[in-house]
């Protein structure tokens, strides 16, 4: 219940599944266990390369029931400077990195009388989580995984485990070769349709589906959120007669907590209103639902644990 | 922490429930502040906090026994006050490794779990059980997963599904309820089922908490306290039993009112779960006489103010007035009209005798 703080995870094994594709297993690097992974769920790994600190969401693709060990899949994008990079050509076994809470913004449907998934290429990773839940849960769903050829059978492998007697099918044709609007026009009523993969992909899958009538809670995109985070700015604390530097990653509340100011705060989320403090210079990027329009309009105040500055500085009355 | 159970305490008919002075030092007094209105008073649930109540994930105290054994009493009378729809039966699993976790972690003399893959057994040495089961086969244990491990904890609990931008109330244990019905809530919207409260939805106080609870996050659970007044320390006040509950509210006289009228504090605490993305919300009521909360200065004060001021829409909700006045007169006396500290814990660690 401690509030998620990160943990520091130890790499414990590598596995190159392909060319470009490696599966990282991380254990925790203090003993015991991890907590549940959600299904669906993803972490923010933080990886250090010298001065340059990156933070890259990844999908567990462990099953829920594997507490020892939390795996994640991570494809090297050509010309990569980022962290998929790092992770396929400076870690190694035995490295320990930071790594968040897992987050779940891409969960099963309960109410589902059967489950659709469909991913593109790398966007099988939440998909490879569903699997081992909804057999648990005895649904009933059917899988359709799009691949280049040469990949077909690295995705066929990591299915395997789960494709017997179901209806899994791993499509090497690209996407002209796949017919998605045949695919949704025949599910039967109640179906959800989850999909993982590129934005074209999802937004064919959202926009077919709109088209034939599915209504929007039945169509689940992959997501990973994080409404807090934006450009980094300063934050002149007027009272304090100091300033903070805010983080892309981190609040104007963490800034301020961070630097040993005491804020005023409650539900840390945007909702309560008690960190309503006033803005006296810059602009506001609004991000609660506390003020009313017409207080954001008025631009006066500023919801330090979710709003974000609209621009390099401001000052605000603490 | 060695807590001294009290197993024949009663909670209806005799009612031989008492607080020890520590037990009544741990109370999660409601009020930060000198005056009360609604708000979204939500906060990260994390160890610690202003009195003991808030140390475990799953609170337990003196009262674990006895209020067990009064579950088992109502649900033997009423078995509708445990359901869950049909599609919940994942997130049964998930409360159910959630309380058994989180129990066995802060209470090690307490409760015990082991595991061998699926094979668990789960030991609870107050009440005397020791169970094996298959984490997942619902047939292995002698009820619902849910049913199962909310017999054995303090306090309600409901399960919200998250769909279409709304939650759900499709399960709950309710055996200590302040005057609501599951088996009138279940499969309700959050509106719907907070339709009946006053002046909060037009302060937008639903709205908000609506957004925010839709963005809960998994491993970082949230609370808030609410609270009435109860005639008697009485757990069951619900509507189906309102015949049995409501006449006592007649029975309180100016000589009795400090022993009868007790202050009726909701611990709620609200999980999103890892395997169902549904969101497990406690709620754990704490019983204190107001005779207990005079002997706490700062709390007598604030409670006086509090009830002298208090909005006579949310009195009238919260069934008070039959006897506020009454409560206000025996408390005046006792409010020497100091300042108050912000905040609720108690200020001293020892109760006078």
């Amino acid at each position: 219940m401690t509030a998620a703080q990160p943990f520091s995870v130890r790499v414990r094994e590598i596995v190159e599944l392909a060319p470009s594709l490696k599966r990282f297993s991380f254990e925790p690097a203090h003993g015991g266990a991890f907590p549940t992974p959600p299904a669906g769920g993803h972490v923010l790994l933080t990886l250090r390369d010298g001065a340059r600190v990156m933070k890259n969401a990844y999908s567990l693709v462990s099953p829920p029931s594997e507490r020892a060990r939390y795996d994640i899949i991570v494809r090297l994008v050509a010309q990569s400077r980022g962290g998929s990079s790092f992770l396929h050509r400076r870690v190694a076994a035995g490295d320990v990195l930071e790594m968040a809470n897992p987050v779940s913004l891409f969960p099963l449907a309960s109410t589902a009388k059967k489950h659709l998934l469909i991913g593109g290429g790398i966007g099988i990773t939440p998909l490879l989580s569903f699997l081992p839940e909804l057999k648990a849960r005895g649904a009933r769903f059917e899988l359709h995984q799009l691949a280049t050829l040469e990949e077909v059978p690295v995705f066929e492998r990591l299915l395997a485990p789960y494709a017997a007697g179901e209806e899994i099918r791993v499509h090497g044709g690209g996407r002209a070769a796949f017919d998605l609007a045949g695919l949704l026009a025949r599910q039967p009523l109640g179906t959800h349709v989850y999909v993982c993969g590129p934005h074209s992909l999802m937004d064919a899958v959202a926009s077919t589906a709109a088209a034939l009538g599915w209504p929007k809670g039945k169509v689940h995109k992959e997501s990973f959120g994080g409404d807090v985070t934006g450009l980094p700015f300063r934050a002149v604390l007027r009272k304090s007669g100091i300033e903070v530097e805010v983080g892309e990653s981190q609040s104007l509340l963490e800034a301020i907590e961070a630097a040993g100011v005491e804020a005023p705060c409650l539900c840390r989320g945007g909702a309560c209103g008690q960190c309503a403090t006033s803005l006296v210079e810059g602009e506001a990027d609004h991000r609660d639902d506390f003020l009313s329009a017409e207080e954001k309009a008025a631009g006066t105040l500023i919801m330090t644990c979710v709003s974000r500055a609209r621009g390099p500085r401001i000052v605000i009355d603490l | 922490m060695t807590v001294q159970f009290k197993p024949a305490e009663t909670f209806r008919d005799t009612f031989t429930y008492k607080k020890s002075p520590e037990d009544l030092l741990r109370f999660p007094f409601p009020f930060p502040e000198d005056s009360y209105m609604y708000s979204v008073n939500i906060e990260p649930h994390v160890r610690g906090g202003p009195t003991a109540a808030f140390q475990a994930v799953f609170d337990i105290d003196e009262h674990y026994i006895a209020e067990c054994k009064e579950r088992a009493r109502v649900l033997a009378e009423d078995p509708k006050r445990c359901q869950v729809l049909p599609h919940m039966m994942t997130a049964e699993w998930d409360t159910l490794e959630l309380i058994m976790e989180s129990l066995a972690a802060d209470y090690p003399e307490h409760f015990t779990l082991s595991k061998d893959g699926d094979a668990w057994t789960w030991v609870n040495r107050p009440l005397g059980i020791q169970q094996s089961f298959i984490f997942g086969k619902a047939e292995t244990l002698p009820c619902g997963p849910f049913e199962y491990i909310t017999r054995q904890a303090q306090g309600d609990f409901t399960l919200q599904d998250q769909r279409e931008d709304n939650l759900f109330v499709d399960g709950g244990m309710v055996t200590t309820q302040a005057d609501w019905s599951l088996e009138f809530d279940i499969g309700m919207s959050f509106h719907e089922w907070h339709g009946p409260v006053p002046l909060a939805h037009e302060k937008g106080v639903f709205d908000r908490a609506l957004k925010y609870l839709l963005r809960l996050q998994y491993g970082q659970p949230v609370r808030r306290l609410n609270w009435t007044m109860t005639v008697n320390p009485r757990l069951d006040t619900s509507p189906e039993n309102y015949p049995v509950w409501g006449p006592d509210k007649a029975s309180v006289t100016p000589q009795n009112v400090a022993d009868k009228v007790h202050l009726r504090v909701e611990l709620q605490t609200l999980y999103r779960l890892p395997r169902s993305n549904a969101i497990l919300f406690g709620i754990r009521c704490y019983l204190t006489s107001v005779a207990d909360i005079a002997k706490v200065p700062k709390w007598r004060r604030r409670l006086h103010r509090v009830l002298r001021d208090l909005n006579p829409d949310i009195a009238a909700y919260k069934g008070l007035p039959r006897f506020r006045e009454m409560v206000v007169d025996y408390l005046a006396p006792l409010d020497d009209g100091a300042p108050t500290s912000a905040g609720i814990a108690p200020d001293i660690d020892k109760i006078e005798a």
